[in-house]
């Protein structure tokens, strides 16, 4: 199976205290991979050692390597940009920026030049039709992005990252601050999303972890605990905390 | 009881600003209301009350607002981008900090000193409009940082990391999402130190002294006067007519700095609407 996204010994520290211990794991392409545990078991701080924005919190150390496509991201020579070019991220809360739907989209794009109105106008609509949004939105292109609705904007955030193309796209708790409803349309389109891109999900919601994924970690303070398929996770758990913690003895 | 009663001192203590303001406006208007004329703001100083205007202090005014503008703007917003945005967090950073809080406790008259030490003279610019609004620049420049750097604190940290995550660089996402959501305030608070700079009158007199001026000024390397020193120079003769003079000449400055305030204050509030949305 070609690997996406892997990791070897990785640690990850905050000043004095490490929040990722160790950690070891293959993420296959094409394939929705989750990661659960309790809170500040380190699964959004591993999350972010993906597309290197763990650079950005100035006490932040990163060992160890990840390898895109064989290639380590956090070699000296990387430009961490590039990186996020090629592993996009949504986060937990929707953050769209103050302007309007369509710039919103453009953003990635335009960041990079190149591109004439017609090939904005474009990718601006395959992002929002890959991220199920197009039928919505438009009518309402030019309009202030913050007029959509929570799950709308999350799905917008989606197609703003589809946008610059990416590989890999890593998702935050995408759905927590979200109503059923906007949960399930976002959990549907990761599911056609992997056709295209290998996903990884970080999430609170086992449930959540059961139904998308293929692939599921289980972090506990700062390792992996246990890693395997998704149906072996949760029906044959191989160590005991998994299964004291699916089964929702600790959380 | 009580509580009514301390209700009633703090009312008194709130209007007491208004009441202040609506008396000197009140008083001025009396005093200066007959003499508010359209040849007020057409006609040069003359020694003749019913012929003397405040046209080249007007015009003069202007200059030096709008230059100051041009030159803390860029200064300012570059210091506020710095020391927001890219800045470590060590003691070089705070001690500058610490001294545009002092720089904006300095009186303005040391800051005219200052201008005429080196604008007027070591830099030999005159006593020009250019050294003018440089100290004028001088002057201001702390509100100006101050009041960018609390726009970029505005805006929410989770939209630079939007913009991080999909590929921008630390210039990109500055450039292209916190400038863009911050500019409004910073347009407010340069606006504010505008008329800040078109109000003062002691670092123009310490710099360049009362100035006879009944020309328009042309280029930033001419001799000027502004409003408060035709204000104060009217303000400053024997005769009654021209105290009379002076008081609508406060009018017309009075209203300018309304109508920079308020332009301000819409541009805030429209700003502070469409984030709410």
């Amino acid at each position: 199976m070609h690997s996406g996204v892997s990791t070897h010994s990785l640690n990850v520290w905050y000043g004095r205290s490490q929040a990722v211990r160790n950690v070891s794991l293959n993420i296959s392409k094409n394939f929705i991979t989750s990661v659960i545990g309790p809170s500040g078991c380190g699964k959004s701080t591993l999350l972010r050692c993906f597309n290197r924005m763990n650079d950005l919190i100035p006490s932040a150390r990163v060992e160890g390597s990840v390898l895109l496509d064989g290639e380590n991201i956090y070699d000296s020579d990387v430009d961490p940009t590039e990186v996020r070019r090629r592993v996009g991220m949504v986060f937990q809360k929707p953050n769209p920026f103050p302007k309007s739907v369509f710039e919103n989209v453009a953003f990635g794009p335009r960041l990079y030049g190149g591109r004439s109105e017609d090939e904005l106008d474009k990718v601006v609509k395959t992002s929002l039709e890959a991220a199920a949004l197009w039928e919505e939105v438009k009518d309402r292109l030019e309009e202030s992005a913050l007029d959509l609705s929570g799950g709308q904007q999350q799905r917008l955030c989606i197609a703003r990252a589809l946008a610059v193309e990416p590989e890999v796209i890593l998702m935050d708790e995408p759905c927590s601050a979200l109503d059923p409803q906007s949960t399930a349309r976002i959990e549907q389109l990761m599911v056609q999303l992997k056709e295209r891109y290998t996903v990884v999900i970080v999430t609170h919601n086992m449930q959540q972890a059961a139904r998308v994924s293929d692939f599921c970690g289980f972090m506990y303070l700062g390792e992996l605990a246990e890693y395997g398929t998704t149906t072996q996770l949760f029906e044959n758990p191989k160590t005991e905390l998994t299964e004291r913690y699916i089964t929702g003895k600790f959380g | 009881m009580t509580g009514s009663l301390l209700l009633g001192l703090f009312t008194i203590a709130a209007g007491f600003g208004l009441i202040v303001l609506v008396i000197l406006l009140l008083d001025i208007s009396l005093d200066g209301g007959r003499w508010l004329s359209f040849h007020l703001l057409t006609d040069y100083p003359s020694r003749f009350p019913e012929r003397a205007g405040m046209r080249s202090a007007i015009l003069g005014s202007l200059w030096i607002g709008g230059l100051t503008a041009a030159i803390c703007f860029p200064l300012g917003v570059a210091t506020a981008i710095y020391l927001q945005e890219y800045a470590p967090k060590n003691r070089v950073t705070s001690f500058i900090n610490l001294n545009i809080f002092n720089l904006a406790g300095v009186p303005s008259i040391v800051y005219g000193l200052l201008g005429l030490g080196l604008f007027v003279q070591l830099l030999a610019l005159g006593r020009s409009i250019l050294a003018g609004a440089l100290t004028m620049a001088l002057l201001v420049l702390p509100m100006v940082i101050v009041a960018s750097r609390e726009a970029l604190a505005a805006v929410p940290e989770d939209h630079r990391l939007g913009a991080y995550a999909l590929g921008a660089s630390q210039w990109q996402v500055v450039r292209k999402t916190v400038l863009p959501s911050s500019l409004p305030g910073i347009l407010t608070g340069t606006v504010l130190a505008m008329s800040r700079a078109i109000g003062e009158a002691a670092p123009i007199l310490a710099m360049s002294g009362l100035l006879f001026i009944a020309y328009d000024p042309s280029s930033p390397l001419d001799s000027f006067t502004v409003m408060p020193i035709q204000i104060f120079n009217w303000v400053s003769r024997p005769q009654a007519d021209f105290a009379s003079l002076a008081a609508a000449g406060i009018i017309v400055l009075i209203v300018i700095l309304l109508a920079l305030n308020a332009a301000a204050i819409i541009t805030r509030d429209r700003y502070q609407r469409r984030v709410k949305e």
